[in-house]
């Protein structure tokens, strides 16, 4: 226990976020009890469809929820100190500066009245000691890191004369400006067009091969994580449903909603046979008891609709939150 | 960005025309504008003199044509009341109009963003409620009628402020304040919902999570983009505010083209009303010219389009 | 057991801003019926009563329950009649505007091209007119009168109408509905009657309720300034302008109530207007 301590970087344990409606009469369980663990160096996806909770525990972490949410229990442990004690003035030397974050839509992630070397710039100066000459050279020198070419001009532009991808890129190299520790994409790819994907996914891999950042990658696409990540962990309905190694997700899921997202991606080698995965997202206001995914579960039985499932260890690094994980 | 730019003047143009001879007909029609002009009980030759002196025996084409040949030289006529060519009396009442405009609009535009700050910040709440409500009235009580409770108050009961007149900055407090209250709540609103809609916005999501303070947050990111509307808002508001003066300038006798047109109203001084007017409309649509080509300079969005 | 009628009433009166529309009732209500409720004539006073002040102070009488003005004339009359005379002339010049101003939107945003142009040139042009100065010079060639100021104030307003139901119907024209028509062989007539009308209906409403309380302020400011209402009739305007000269001397009654009137009108028609944009326009309704 001691050692693993000593090595995780981040450790989450029991974070539960509720966002409150309509005068705090409707409770909807956004994250519910997530525990996890990130050692440095490692790479972890966060999987799972829309509205899962995955963005939320992101945004619970660097505590930026809107106005709305709360995150009403839990630990946030990061190099041992718990991020959900600290005041706002101590989180913001977190934020940017040891945690950095990529958001969703390139289009709206920058300020459209400063330019970008403006906005590389200010988080520089909040967080650095550099100005004058050593921050623009620095401020190049990150443009390059993103494969930004002629960075003296790109310095002088606006976000809207650039395009997408290119903007995701400026997101980017503000996210490691201060060589922060951990770096959370919160579906960074999701707006991009696909051949843009694969290109900011390897500025991604190289990134990391380059500073050693720890990665956390959000997403609802499973087919990218397997270029990223090592680990995986996937949620659903505000819960972690499974955990596992990257490759053992692919070639043998546990839980039957990793399943059929994988099989409503790749339908089991024949694109004709994917099948959307039947039924509604789940309403977190109102969840069904038991397991959570009991109404959309094809093997779903009465002890899955009248008791919640713990989560059953499988193998080490492996488990899944199922009375009836599938086995290989 | 020029082509727009000389469209928007082009069309500018026009509509500053088009009002010339709203004007100019307005001025026409309703009774024999010599009746209007001479004194009352003259008799048929003098009639006849005053419109041979004023070229009111031309066709109406032939009149107006000198009309507006005589306004693009800055020729409107002489004031029958002053003696005065009416140029140089517009000239010399402006500063006093605009004085009064400039800063009845600093303290409608300070007041204005800060409540409407405070409403987007802190969505209920006492200091907001009242806010609100104070902006609300400054919308329904006639500029004119606040400038008379302020006398009353103010230089009646407590003897503290004068109760008209031009000189100094004591002269000029309730009068703007008078003229600024009822645009106040626009601004107000204005920002807002501006801000609001900015508050919620990707980047100033990615502002936090930079980690700035919220001071820059709030006050370098959002309020540089919630104000643009609201200046240029502002803008346009310039020459509603100078047009609605004429009471208030009434009340405290305040020396401005407002006051000016009045009197040359009563006085059936048409030179007076007719240049006073045009060169209102023509400066509203100036405004709005200088208005939109702020409002690119202030969102770099724009300017390339 | 209750009718439908009576549900209808109590359902609109659960969502209705209640204060507003009590006050806004009670003003009309005092207008239509000045010859029932005012204690005195409003043109006529009696000048041995003259400066009274209201009845709560020194020297004040109950009779004049406001106190009177220079020429003897009881206040709360001149204001019970004089509210009847505000909200005449602001229905008659809205109605006016509106009809004006709508008309013209339609034609500029269902024919578009050069009568689109024009039309919107003239707005424009109309738009960039001081109202006020203009109210007074038009005023002044005109002459003095009710019927007068109601056409001059139409003749102003209107543009904002042309402005908002142009931007309307340029929207509407590209509905499916309106093609459907178009396709059915509707004349253009009909098209605009039957099926766009409608629809900018609810702007215009909308509209009128928030100029409503503009166009009397603006009444309020010319028949000050000596060219709206013609005295002796019994105008808010003309109770200001009267009273501005015992203002030095502390007749403070005689500005003060006429003020309160048209704040309180201007007021409850602004509250109405607003609440009506709010319910009317569905994308507020859902945030609050």
């Amino acid at each position: 226990m001691r050692a693993m301590e000593k090595n995780a970087l981040l450790q989450v344990i029991g974070l539960t976020t509720y966002f409150f409606a309509f005068r705090r009469t409707r409770i909807v369980k956004a994250v519910d009890n997530v525990s996890f663990e990130v050692k440095a160096g490692d790479r972890l996806a966060l999987i799972g469809e829309s509205g899962c909770g995955k963005s939320t525990v992101a945004a619970s972490l660097l505590r930026v929820l809107p106005p709305s949410g709360e995150t009403v229990g839990g630990k946030v442990l990061f190099e041992g100190e718990d991020l959900l004690q600290k005041s706002n003035k101590e989180m913001n030397q977190v934020r940017g500066r040891k945690i950095a974050m990529i958001l969703q839509d390139p289009m709206m992630s920058l300020d459209p009245v400063f330019t970008i070397g403006e906005q590389i710039g200010e988080t520089l100066e909040r967080h650095t000691d550099l100005h004058g000459d050593s921050l623009i050279h620095r401020i190049k020198d990150l443009l390059l890191a993103v494969r930004i070419p002629e960075p003296e001009r790109r310095i002088k532009q606006w976000p809207h004369e650039m395009s997408g991808g290119m903007r995701q890129r400026i997101v980017g190299a503000i996210a490691i400006s201060c060589e922060p520790k951990l770096l959370i994409c919160d579906e960074a790819t999701t707006n991009l067009d696909v051949t843009i994907q694969l290109q900011y996914l390897n500025l991604l891999k190289e990134l990391q091969k380059n500073t050693g950042v720890t990665l956390v990658f959000i997403t609802h696409n499973l087919g990218i994580v397997a270029e990223l990540c090592e680990s995986v962990i996937v949620m659903y309905a505000g819960k972690i449903v499974e955990r596992a190694p990257v490759m053992d997700v692919f070639d043998s899921p546990a839980h039957p909603y990793t399943k059929a997202l994988l099989d409503a991606a790749f339908g089991l080698q024949d694109l004709r046979k994917r099948r959307p995965i039947p039924g509604e997202p789940p309403n977190l206001a109102n969840l069904p008891p038991g397991c959570s995914f009991n109404p959309r579960c094809m093997y779903a039985d009465d002890r899955c609709r009248e008791e919640e499932p713990p989560e059953i260890p499988l193998a080490p690094g492996r488990s899944a939150k199922c009375w009836y994980p599938v086995k290989d | 960005m020029k082509r727009y730019i000389i469209r928007r003047f082009i069309f500018g143009v026009i509509v500053v025309w088009i009002v010339s001879v709203m004007i100019f007909l307005a001025t026409r029609i309703g009774p024999d504008p010599a009746l209007m002009i001479a004194s009352p009980g003259a008799d048929e030759a003098e009639l006849n003199s005053i419109r041979e002196r004023f070229g009111l025996n031309e066709p109406l084409p032939v009149q107006y044509f000198i009309f507006i040949k005589k306004v693009l030289q800055a020729d409107f006529g002489e004031s029958i009341y002053y003696g005065l060519p009416v140029a140089e009396i517009l000239w010399q009442r402006l500063p006093a109009s605009l004085m009064l405009v400039g800063t009845a609009k600093f303290i409608s535009l300070s007041f204005g963003i800060l409540a409407g700050v405070l409403a987007a910040r802190r969505r209920t709440g006492f200091t907001n409620n009242l806010l609100r409500w104070f902006s609300f009235l400054g919308l329904s009580m006639p500029n004119f009628w606040i400038a008379m409770l302020l006398i009353l108050i103010f230089s009646v009961q407590l003897k503290l402020l004068p109760t008209g007149g031009y000189g100094t900055f004591w002269h000029l407090l309730m009068p703007a304040f008078s003229l600024g209250w009822y645009f106040s709540a626009g601004y107000t609103r204005l920002t807002e919902s501006s801000l609001l809609q900015v508050l919620n916005s990707e980047y100033i999501k990615l502002c936090r999570v930079k980690g700035l303070t919220e001071l820059s947050v709030v006050g370098k990111h959002a309020l540089k983009n919630a104000l643009i509307p609201v200046v240029t808002l502002a803008g346009m508001n310039i020459v509603l505010m100078i047009s609605g003066a004429v009471a208030v300038e009434m009340v405290f006798a305040w020396p401005g083209l407002g006051l000016l047109m009045y009197h040359g109203a009563i006085y059936r001084d048409f030179n007076v009303v007719q240049a006073v007017i045009l060169f209102i409309s023509a400066m509203m649509v100036f405004m709005n010219l200088v208005v939109d080509i702020l409002y690119a300079y202030l969102d770099p969005r724009i300017r390339y389009d | 057991m209750e009718s439908e009628a009576w549900k209808w009433i109590k359902e609109i009166w659960r969502r209705v801003p209640k204060v507003a529309v009590i006050i806004l009732l009670v003003l009309i209500v005092t207008g239509i019926g000045a010859d029932f409720l005012a204690l005195h004539d409003p043109e006529i006073g009696d000048p041995r009563q003259r400066l009274l002040p209201p009845a709560w102070e020194a020297g004040g009488k109950w009779t004049y329950p406001l106190g009177t003005d220079t020429m003897g004339r009881d206040v709360l009359s001149r204001l019970i009649y004089g509210s009847r005379v505000s909200l005449l002339v602001a229905f008659a010049a809205v109605i006016i505007a509106g009809c004006l101003g709508t008309f013209l939107g339609l034609m500029a945003g269902f024919f578009g091209g050069w009568v689109d142009q024009v039309i919107m040139r003239f707005t424009d042009s109309w738009l960039s007119i001081p109202t006020v100065m203009f109210g007074v010079l038009m005023a002044v060639i005109l002459g003095p009168g009710v019927w007068n100021i109601v056409i001059i104030l139409g003749g102003t307003f209107w543009s904002r109408y042309a402005r908002v139901v142009r931007g309307e119907t340029l929207s509407l024209k590209t509905r499916d509905f309106v093609q459907l028509a178009k396709i059915a062989g509707c004349g253009k007539a009909r098209i605009i009657w039957k099926h766009i009308l409608p629809n900018v209906f609810n702007s215009v409403i909308t509209l009128s309720s928030l100029q409503i309380g503009i166009v009397i302020v603006v009444e309020a400011s010319l028949t000050f300034l000596g060219v709206g209402v013609p005295p002796p009739k019994p105008a808010w305007g003309l109770m200001l302008s009267e009273g501005r000269g015992g203002l030095l001397a502390g007749y403070w009654w005689l500005i003060i109530f006429p003020g309160v009137a048209i704040a309180l009108l201007v007021t409850s028609f602004n509250v109405i207007g607003d609440w009506l944009r709010r319910y009317l326009d569905p994308f507020y309704r859902n945030i609050d």
